[in-house]
């Protein structure tokens, strides 16, 4: 199939050699079933849904700027903030980095030619639009106004807003994720090439397989909750509303029982990323790879039995609580050792500070942040003060953006030369890097503070006096947008006037760098044969 | 504020100022802090360590120096590196899980308040019933020293209730009640927010807790309109609702009698039993059909829609005021 599409635009360019000169006909992207042409439209959608979402975010902050609600209606107000969860958890966070770095390199990284179902690899793409499609129709139609959690009864039976169409982009945009995980997992244990053991993967293919397992075991659940929620809102079947008979609490241990797994979903591949990018730019083995590949699979599974600590104060049973909290105390263990191991892959190494490496050690700092003031929200009573406040926001937004998306950024720079066979302005990415740590810090360090002092989330407007800290807030985005719109622009003019990078620009390990640079379109010119383990820096 | 709609009230915050640290209104809340202070060290000393290891390698190590390296850690030091850091992780988390699950135990499940007042939430308002019948909006007023239970529920959607000068917050679920106890400790007026998001005017669901010295608080009791207390208010209900042609009080009537009932356990048409208590009696008179007591028939219509929330919790104080059982008071 792959070799049908290629031929036909043969006589476009010289050589049908790399992936990227067969042809650039709009046929020859959207029929593609190349896992890199694949990721490549991933690319470009999460992108775009990337700059939809921030845009939703960059309203919210501008509007917090003053205590009273005066920028934008309560409606619209509540209106952004749930598009913005919406879009980024499901639209950008989710895909992010296995559909685009998961889905170039994971084949590549085994030693395959393509993943193992190529044209359930383009579906899921579909799939994804398809949502993705059902998702700014919602938008178009009015909006939606639930949050992206949907609690119930609100969203069954309270809401005026576009529910079921919402409902309906994220029920579609699941399927994708089950589809890419399923490829991922059969990729894996089946396609790997001779000698490429388990025990010689590379934690990036280990983190996506743990993630991808997630994808395919929790997803349905979403599925079918947000099926109960449409059967509830168009049919008055009575499910979680009590009024109707049903438990509104049934709702949420649903809805988290998906949902905490996602925050997984959403940080293992970053995790990945960062392991391969500290060991190449200190050029030592990973420290502790074993251990690694552990808390890895211990995080995938434990994050499973966490869910309810997302109920503190909702009125489950508290003893069901107390078990939760420990569950979760429990959960901080693998990722602390994740932290300890890449840290002590620093020492006695030749460390350089190239802009992979300064997202890498960003993200160190972002996502200990995040961690730690998990184990605050593990605290039963720290958690009923905290709950529902901005240190809540906080403290997910380290994780998700200062941990999930700065690892996307910073395994985008590190993998950019494979991509794309060409360099981007080494000046310009350090530049953007510090920006995004600085503006990170700056627009959720305030909200921290915020929290403790007692500020609720999703307030359009709030007490004069947490206004000193909402600007403060407001400031780091801007700074944050910088570090977001520069790579766009640096990154986009290299496409086409960056130097030639080469097939190993950083000298790095592992068989996606001894290929060219676009890799040919099967990757390899013959069967790589494995015979060490990953990070054989020396 | 130009956005909002003409009739919905200005909101009166108290001006406290910004506090990193909330007003430690309670005992109870400084405990709390004790917790938080305790992680903001350990989180400290961990961020400082990393930080300043980072950094040390960073410099030390950095490639521009092109000094051979030393032997790197040994594998089996590595493992030992590893599980010691863990099994000192995990201690230090026994301890903060043991910590924070007593506060949170003692916050929602004690039961040796003085009084209960009841929560209702409602978009977009919080409302209030004291046990002597008076009845605020987004505003409650309470005396210093005496130890409070919320009892707390919603008649649409999910609200919460958070109290952060008390270090407190507990959901309005509709169809449940949810509890919290506190003592007020120090006068002032605080801040009370929604803090579950609930639809369009959230934000704006916001009031405020007024503790007052004794004295204060007798003044204000005294300023009120003199109406029936809560369990009289229940009785006045339970003879207009018609309810006594039924539940007769010698337990000659169609339905059980309820004197003594609240706390008892109850046998049921299907063989189980329950505890008659507060979440029993409001979904008795909601949906009676749904836990019969056995041996009588299912004739009673639902009273859902016809009653309040207020009046709900009305008629519970007044069975309630009919006697505890026996077990109940035992406990």
């Amino acid at each position: 199939m792959t070799s049908v599409v290629y031929s036909e635009n043969e006589d476009r360019h010289a050589t049908p050699e790399d992936y990227l000169s067969g042809g650039w006909s709009i046929r020859s992207w959207l029929l593609t079933v190349d896992h890199k042409r694949i990721a490549w439209l991933y690319a470009v959608s999460i992108t775009l849904f990337f700059f939809f979402g921030s845009a939703a975010a960059l309203l919210m902050r501008l509007e917090l700027i003053t205590p009273a609600g005066d920028l934008l209606s309560p409606e619209s107000y509540n209106r952004l903030f749930s598009l913005h969860g919406i879009v980024m958890v499901w639209f950008f966070l989710i895909p992010s980095i296995p559909a685009t770095l998961g889905n170039f390199l994971l084949p590549m990284m085994v030693g395959a030619r393509d993943m193992a179902f190529p044209k359930l690899n383009l579906l899921s793409w579909y799939v994804y639009t398809l949502g993705g499609i059902f998702t700014i129709a919602a938008v178009i139609a009015g909006g939606v106004d639930t949050g992206w959690t949907f609690y119930t009864p609100y969203s069954t039976l309270f809401s005026n807003s576009a529910v079921l169409a919402a409902a309906v982009g994220v029920f579609i945009v699941g399927f994708s994720s089950i589809l890419t995980g399923l490829n991922f997992v059969v990729t894996t244990h089946t396609m790997r090439a001779p000698g490429m053991t388990w025990g010689r993967l590379p934690l990036f293919v280990w983190a996506n397989y743990a993630t991808a397992l997630i994808m395919v075991l929790a997803t349905p659940v979403l599925t079918v909750t947000l099926l109960l929620i449409g059967l509830e809102r168009t049919l008055g079947i009575g499910i979680f509303d009590p009024a109707l008979g049903g438990d509104p609490l049934l709702f949420q241990h649903l809805f988290w029982f998906y949902s905490h797994p996602a925050v997984y979903i959403m940080i293992l591949p970053a995790m990945g990323v960062v392991s391969e990018i500290i060991a190449c730019f200190s050029r030592n083995p990973i420290f502790g790879y074993t251990g690694m590949v552990l808390s890895i699979m211990a995080i995938a599974l434990f994050g499973f039995i966490v869910w309810g600590h997302h109920m503190f104060v909702s009125g489950q049973s508290l003893y069901a609580g107390i078990l939760f909290s420990f569950f979760t105390f429990l959960v901080a263990v693998p990722s602390a050792i994740k932290t300890l191991n890449w840290t002590a892959t620093l020492f006695r190494g030749r460390i350089s500070f190239d802009a992979p490496m300064i997202y890498a050690l960003s993200f160190l700092e972002l996502f200990t942040v995040g961690g730690l003031t998990g184990i605050f929200l593990a605290a039963l009573a720290l958690d009923v003060h905290l709950h529902d406040t901005y240190f809540v926001t906080a403290h997910f937004h380290y994780i998700m953006v200062g941990g999930a998306v700065t690892a996307y950024m910073g395994g985008l720079h590190f993998w950019w030369p494979k991509l794309t066979g060409r360099m981007y302005s080494r000046g310009w990415a350090t530049t953007a890097a510090l920006a995004l740590l600085i503006g990170l810090n700056l627009t959720f360090y305030p909200q921290f503070l915020l929290g403790y002092a007692g500020m609720p989330r999703r307030y359009h407007s709030y007490p004069d006096d947490f206004s000193i800290l909402q600007v403060l807030s407001t400031l780091g985005a801007g700074v944050l947008a910088l570090g977001y719109l520069l790579p766009l622009i640096y990154l986009s003019w290299s496409l086409r006037r960056g130097e030639k990078a080469g097939p190993n620009p950083w000298d790095a390990q592992g068989l996606e760098w001894q290929t060219p640079s676009p890799p040919p379109v099967h990757n390899f010119r013959e069967t790589p044969e494995v015979n060490e383990g990953p990070y054989a820096y020396k | 504020m130009s956005s909002e709609a003409p009739q919905t009230p200005a909101i009166e915050d108290p001006q406290i100022g910004l506090k990193l640290i909330p007003e430690q209104a309670s005992e109870y809340a400084q405990q709390v802090d004790f917790l938080y202070y305790a992680l903001l060290g350990i989180s400290g000393l961990l961020m400082g360590i990393l930080a300043a290891l980072v950094v040390v390698f960073a410099v030390r190590y950095r490639r521009s120096l092109r000094r051979e390296r030393g032997e790197l850690i040994a594998e089996r030091s590595g493992r030992r590196l590893e599980i010691g850091f863990a099994l000192l992780l995990c201690l230090s988390f026994i301890g903060l899980f043991y910590w924070g699950s007593q506060l949170y135990l003692h916050l929602y499940s004690a039961t040796d308040a003085d009084v209960t007042i009841d929560a209702v939430g409602k978009q977009w308002m919080w409302k209030f019933q004291h046990p002597d019948g008076t009845r605020e909006i987004n505003t409650l007023h309470l005396p210093v020293g005496e130890t409070v239970a919320l009892r707390i529920t919603s008649q649409d959607v999910i609200h919460s209730l958070s109290l952060p000068a008390f270090r407190l917050k507990r959901d309005a679920v509709p169809g449940m009640y949810t509890r919290a106890q506190f003592t007020p400790t120090r006068a002032g007026t605080y801040r009370l927010f929604c803090a579950e998001y609930c639809g369009t005017d959230h934000a704006r669901m916001r009031g405020k807790v007024v503790v007052l010295e004794r004295a204060d608080y007798q003044q204000w009791l005294a300023g009120k309109v003199d109406v029936p207390d809560r369990a009289e208010a229940g009785a006045q209900l339970f003879q207009s609702l018609g309810c006594g042609a039924c539940h007769k009080a010698d337990g000659s009537g169609l339905a059980p009698a309820l004197q003594g009932v609240f706390g008892s356990r109850v046998k049921l048409a299907d063989g189980s039993e329950v505890v008659a208590d507060e979440a029993y009696i409001r979904d008795s008179i909601v949906e009676p059909q749904a836990q019969l007591v056995a041996g009588y028939q299912p004739v009673m219509p639902s009273f859902s829609g016809q009653v309040s929330e207020e009046e709900i919790l009305q008629l519970i104080s007044y069975i309630q005021s009919l006697g505890q059982s026996r077990e109940a008071d035992e406990q």
